[in-house]
């Protein structure tokens, strides 16, 4: 006990909008409140009751009074809504040069993967400045990834990828929050966000994984699923070629096509049989419960790694493709 | 004893309703004041984290579904509707008295699974957790839900029929008091949104049960899809909750202000539009559930729709008292409460729909604090004081003025105690149904638990001082407070068959000139 902070951290880009939103809508209600409570209180006391007898006259109402107390508070709603909505397009369109990383909430711990190979547990290391771009995902209930500092929340689902993107602007640790009810240990679901100084960041970080960068660990598993007993590097046989799958438009056996999104890839993994590529046969078995939503993340990425969409910006991991977007 | 529980009454049902809804409170609140003392120390010393999501389950599921909804319609509406539109009854006596034995063996359902040991899914039955994960008695209590909903949409039925059906001569459509518009208003939302509650349940049962995919993704399902289907019917029930509040204080504002409701007609059409537009906003609960951008932008807009329609009904109370003969008597006390709480609660409201602001406050105690204010602050404030106001003429005793006036405020003193901390705990960042907290969030729990406390006695007040009128109260006059509605023009409390004489309506509603002998002209 002791302590008593009134206002939340200002540590992203992203903080300040919110915040200046925030001001608006304060002065908006703060305005109206004492509006009414001073109507009430001056006109209680003004007309109280001096005798029992007294009748009041008969007022109607007002047109005018109608009219105006509708409009003059719709107008101000409209600013609120725009003002809202502007700042919740900016926070669905990550930039695209923003550093990837993976999430995985579980009941009760969050799961980080950096494409170097760090994995990390609760605790997320990022280097200030640089916009950062989540792509979650959930191997049981749905979880929601909340940082206050950053004013950023999204929910974490099973069964389909969530983004979420921040740009640190405060080095510093933060409170990273599940903010959608777990189960049991929910409230336990909480860990640090560590904004590091790029220079700090680029030497934490370049260690690597224990076992290689995330795209090696996706291409192991390729190997030790059997994948690559079908999907040939040449493209021989009767599967289809995973190079430069990544960010294209894939055309379906149905007739209609697709953007090979992580999401695409996922259900390709675990649903094969829900889209069916154009001229081949479903033969893929699916890897449900063979392979964890990690071991998933890690294929993907893999088949990321096999090369970008021709004609996209070299440097590999750019993400042409932001799930949000459709 | 029988002829209660056989009872075709309205009036003697709205009785067994307040009984049942009562119990409801004191058990809800019982949870309430466990959950705020566990609060009040970070670690969670006094219950396991298993006991407390049970707590804060049981506590909202009891709150919404077995008080707040039932809470004015079945008991203040139960009783004064047909009375005030001049019926001798509701159109469908058995299917009311059905309607208490539904709520009831619901109630029990729910009260079960609780002694059972349980429920820990939040009142909100999120999926795949209420579905696949949780190990409580999830089912039981769905049932007790579902059962509930069929009282809930019988007596909308009936309510609808009765304004349609059994109005009294001369009682057209814009005499009726605006208590019966927003009954009304709250009846088409009982009806046309609590099945979709019920086909959810029945979803969630086959998924559980059956292990039929629908919302588990494991299982081929989509878990957001509950989320829609279970807003689609409970963002409605927000309005279920609070339309018939704001019909009451509608009355008490008129009444002991001695003028007829300003903008009449608006404050009329406003309960149906809000009960409308009520049934567009749902997906403003989903904005970061992976929703789609646009339909995110969507219902934020359509949210300030609804804004607007309540907006309109504060300002026109508080123009009614403008050059009026205002009477500061309990029902007045609390009416003045109820406008003050809901017009932070709805400004409050505004915030959340705001995208740019729900995201970060979302599932924190920024939304408790905001809901609160409107559903505690507003509609538990205006049963007070339906109660207040109607309770001579349900039991023909007066209540202890002094006392009753200083419930009311200590129930806004200490409502605001606890719950605006909340605000600031929610935009620093505190996530809702949190069993352990970090440190610095102390002193705002304290302050809130410290609250609660008051707020407890405020409610504990009434309680007694109500049953010790019921004996020793002063004898109520058949129109103590100068009223005008036809519930006023008979005896206190009312015959069997209401009226005497069958009434015929000649003025519009809130006419004083004709409740009043000699007068002095004032305003
Ligand atoms: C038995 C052979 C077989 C195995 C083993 C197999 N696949 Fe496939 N895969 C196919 C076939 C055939 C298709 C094309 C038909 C379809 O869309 O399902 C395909 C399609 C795909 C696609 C979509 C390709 C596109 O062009 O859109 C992806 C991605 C994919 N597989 C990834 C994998 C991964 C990762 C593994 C290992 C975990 C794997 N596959 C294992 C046969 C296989
Ligand atoms: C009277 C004193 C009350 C107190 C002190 C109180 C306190 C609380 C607290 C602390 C929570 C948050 C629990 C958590 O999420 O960790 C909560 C949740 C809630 N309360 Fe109350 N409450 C009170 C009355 C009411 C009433 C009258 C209602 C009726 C509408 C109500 C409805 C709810 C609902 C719906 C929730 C959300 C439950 C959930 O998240 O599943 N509360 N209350
Ligand atoms: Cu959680
Ligand atoms: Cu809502």
């Amino acid at each position: 006990m002791g302590s008593l902070p009134l206002f939340p951290e200002q540590a992203s880009t992203i903080a300040p909008e919110v915040d200046h939103l925030l001001y608006y809508l304060l002065t908006v209600a703060v305005f109206f409140t004492l509006l009414i409570f001073g109507a009430i209180f001056y006109f209680a006391i003004r007309y109280r009751r001096r005798s029992e007898r007294e009748l009041p006259h008969v007022i109607h109402g007002g047109l005018t009074l109608e009219v105006l107390w509708s409009v003059i508070p719709f107008g101000l709603t409209m600013v609120m809504f725009s003002w809202g909505a502007s700042i919740f397009f900016t926070e669905s369109r990550p930039p695209a040069d923003a550093l990837q990383i993976y999430a995985v909430g579980k009941q009760w711990m969050w799961k980080l993967q950096h494409l170097e190979g760090q994995r990390e547990i609760n605790e997320l290391h990022i280097p200030m400045g640089r916009a950062v771009r989540l792509t979650m995902t959930s191997e049981d209930v749905i979880h929601s990834f909340f940082v206050p500092a950053f004013r950023t929340k999204e929910d974490v689902v099973p069964g389909r990828y969530s983004t979420t993107w921040f740009q640190p602007t405060k080095p510093g640790k933060y409170h990273l929050f599940c903010a959608e009810y777990c189960g049991t240990n929910h409230s336990r679901m909480i860990g640090w966000i560590y904004v590091m100084e790029p220079r700090d960041y680029e030497n934490w970080v370049s260690g690597g994984g224990p076992t290689g960068s995330l795209a090696d660990e996706g291409g192991r598993l390729f190997e030790s699923l059997a994948c690559s007993n079908c999907h040939k590097p040449d493209g021989s046989g009767r599967c289809p070629n995973l190079v430069g799958l990544f960010g294209r438009i894939v055309q379906l056996s149905n007739g209609s096509t697709v953007v090979a999104d992580e999401a695409y890839i996922r259900e390709s993994i675990l649903q094969p049989t829900a889209k069916i590529v154009a001229g081949y046969q479903p033969l893929m078995p699916t890897f449900q419960g063979l392979v964890t939503e990690e071991g998933v993340l890690e294929l993907v990425e893999y088949i990321k790694s096999l090369g970008p969409k021709p004609g996209a910006p070299a440097g590999a991991n750019v993400p042409v493709v932001v799930p949000h977007q459709q | 004893m029988k002829s209660w529980l056989l009872t075709k009454d309205h009036k003697r049902i709205a009785v067994l309703y307040l009984a049942t809804v009562t119990l409801f409170f004191f058990l809800g609140g019982a949870f309430a004041t466990l959950i705020r003392v566990e609060l009040l120390t970070p670690q969670g010393g006094l219950v396991s984290s298993e006991t407390y999501n049970k707590l804060f389950t049981m506590h909202g599921v009891t709150m919404v579904f077995f008080f707040l909804i039932p809470s004015i319609p079945a008991t203040l509406g139960n009783f004064f509707l047909p009375l005030m539109i001049g019926a001798r009854d509701l159109a469908f006596p058995r299917i009311n008295l059905l309607s208490w034995y539904l709520l009831v063996i619901g109630g029990l359902l729910a009260l079960f699974a609780m002694l059972a040991g349980g429920v820990d899914t939040g009142w909100t039955f999120y999926t795949p957790y209420s579905t696949t994960y949780s190990n409580s008695w999830v089912i039981a209590t769905a049932l007790g839900i579902f059962v509930a909903g069929f009282s809930s949409i019988l007596t909308g039925l009936n309510f609808i029929v009765t304004v349609h059906r059994m109005r009294a001569p001369g009682m057209t459509w814009f005499r009726m008091p605006l208590f019966v518009w927003s009954m009304y208003a709250t009846s088409l939302i009982q009806v046309l949104g609590t099945p979709v509650l019920a086909v959810t349940l029945v979803l969630v049962f086959c998924e559980r049960v059956f292990h039929i995919g629908i919302f588990d993704p494991a299982l081929g399902g989509d878990p957001v899809l509950f989320q829609h289907l279970f807003w689609f019917y409970s963002h409605p029930a927000v309005y279920i909750m609070v339309l018939p509040g704001m019909g009451v204080i509608s009355e008490v504002i008129s009444v002991f202000s001695r003028k007829s409701v300003f903008g009449y007609a608006f404050v009329a059409f406003s309960s149906v539009a809000i009960a409308v537009l009520g049934f567009l906003v749902w997906g403003h609960h989903l904005f970061v559930s992976t929703q789609s951008v646009y339909a995110g932008m969507v219902f934020s807009f359509l949210s300030y729709f609804v804004a607007i329609p309540s907006a309109i009904k504060v300002f026109n109370w508080t123009a009614t008292l403008y050059k009026g003969s205002i009477s500061f008597a309990t029902p007045m006390l609390y009416a003045f409460g109820f406008i003050g709480l809901f017009t932070i609660g709805g400004l409050t409201g505004l915030f959340v729909a705001s995208l740019g602001i729900d995201v970060h406050v979302t599932d924190t105690y920024f939304v408790i604090a905001h809901f609160h204010y409107i559903m505690v602050g507003g509609t538990i404030m205006a049963y007070m004081a339906g109660m207040h106001y109607w309770w001579p003429k349900m039991t023909g005793r007066m209540y202890p003025e002094g006392w009753a006036k200083l419930s009311a405020l200590v129930i806004f003193l200490g409502f605001n105690l606890t719950f605006f901390p909340q605000f600031i705990l929610g935009y620093l960042g505190m996530p809702r149904r949190y069993h352990v907290y970090p440190d610095e969030f102390q002193v705002l729990h304290v302050l809130s638990t410290a609250g609660a406390s008051v707020l407890a006695v405020g409610y504990l007040m009434p309680m007694i001082y109500f049953i010790w009128s019921l004996r020793y109260g002063a004898l109520a006059p058949a129109n103590p407070w100068g009223a005008t509605g036809l519930e006023w023009k008979t005896a206190s409390p009312p015959p069997v068959h209401n009226f005497d004489e069958a009434p015929v309506v000649t003025h519009e509603a809130y006419d004083y000139s004709t409740v009043m002998g000699e007068v002095i002209e004032v305003g």
